[in-house]
């Protein structure tokens, strides 16, 4: 059974989602607390949204120094998979695992709505079994969202495919339409929008079960190859 | 025998977006200002003010420490330029 940690700061508050989500995969998901230095054992990592630290100074800036962090970095460079939610996005762009960085929405408004995503690469974790141009109905929630990177940065994420999911309408004026990037391996996956509340008819969407889906299988198969 | 003082240097941090990185919040509070009867005032930009002792032997030792610390924890280099600069000096 895959073994999935749901990394928890002092101000998370998207952790319980994010392990239902996983759990209702069939993935055994647990919580662990982010003063934890070890992760083994676990065959993917999920840093969930909320606001790690109260999102004093900048969002994600003093989670990066958390004692887990270090623990998160050894995991990723041994390929295990990787997936920062949200504030988990911000929390793993300012610990250099993800380039860029997450900015003020454009019009400085915060944004809790439904957005259309689509399918740009399928070349990660969190979109492997997903189908490139699907379009995806998933909530976002954040104040900072909108992605920014300079030239270089940009033209090796679209080279290298590592844009996993971009916006149909540009909701905060992140560059490139980018709602989700991957690292080079594509093991590191960070996205804005919350496919963990998009399980259910129910509440609007399962539009994210195939990401969550995607991430439980992969996360397997990674570590046991 | 040379002795040094270990004195607290007051420094001021000011953090700001680098040029060319977007502003919604300076360019917001540049638009409320005609409506408020303040006319002729543009590039507003908004950033952060961090104002601390740092215990130091010199000036020189104080800004090195600032600098530092401001690009390690206060500024997100990817997005933000840190300036340092020396307040008043207070012995204590």
């Amino acid at each position: 059974m895959t073994r999935i940690g749901v990394v928890v700061f002092p101000g998370s508050n998207c952790e319980y989602d994010a392990l239902n989500g996983v759990a209702s995969l069939g993935a055994q998901a647990e919580l662990v607390w982010h003063s934890t230095t070890d992760l083994s054992g676990f065959d993917g990592v999920i840093l969930p949204g909320g606001f790690a630290h109260g999102d004093y100074l900048r969002p994600g800036a003093l989670a990066r120094f958390s004692p887990v962090m270090d623990a998160v970095r050894r995991f990723a460079e041994d390929g295990g998979s990787v997936l920062g939610i949200c504030n988990g996005f911000q929390v793993l762009t300012e610990a250099g695992l993800l380039p860029g960085a997450l900015q003020k929405n454009r019009g400085l408004a915060f944004l809790c709505q439904p957005t259309t995503l689509v399918v740009s690469s399928t070349t990660s974790v969190l979109t492997s079994r997903a189908v490139l141009g699907d379009e995806l109905i998933i909530p976002i929630n954040h104040f900072s969202g909108s992605y920014i990177c300079d030239d270089p940065t940009y033209d090796e994420l679209v080279t290298h495919n590592r844009i996993v999911l971009t916006y149909k309408d540009n909701p905060n004026g992140s560059r490139g339409d980018i709602a989700g990037i991957a690292n080079e391996g594509g093991n590191v996956v960070g996205l804005m929008p919350h496919p963990e509340r998009a399980m259910s008819t129910l509440l609007g969407s399962e539009d994210g079960r195939i990401l969550l889906e995607s991430f439980v299988a992969t996360s397997l198969a990674t570590l046991s190859r | 025998m040379v002795r040094f003082f270990v004195v607290n240097y007051f420094v001021i941090v000011d953090v700001t977006l680098r040029a060319g990185i977007a502003d919604p919040e300076g360019a917001t509070i540049e638009k409320a200002l005609p409506a408020l009867g303040f006319t002729g005032v543009s590039d507003v930009k908004a950033g952060k003010s961090f104002r601390m002792n740092i215990e130091a032997t010199s000036e020189t030792d104080a800004l090195n420490k600032a600098t530092a610390l401001a690009e390690r924890l206060l500024s997100n280099p990817v997005i933000e330029d840190a300036h340092v600069r020396l307040g008043e000096v207070s012995l204590s």
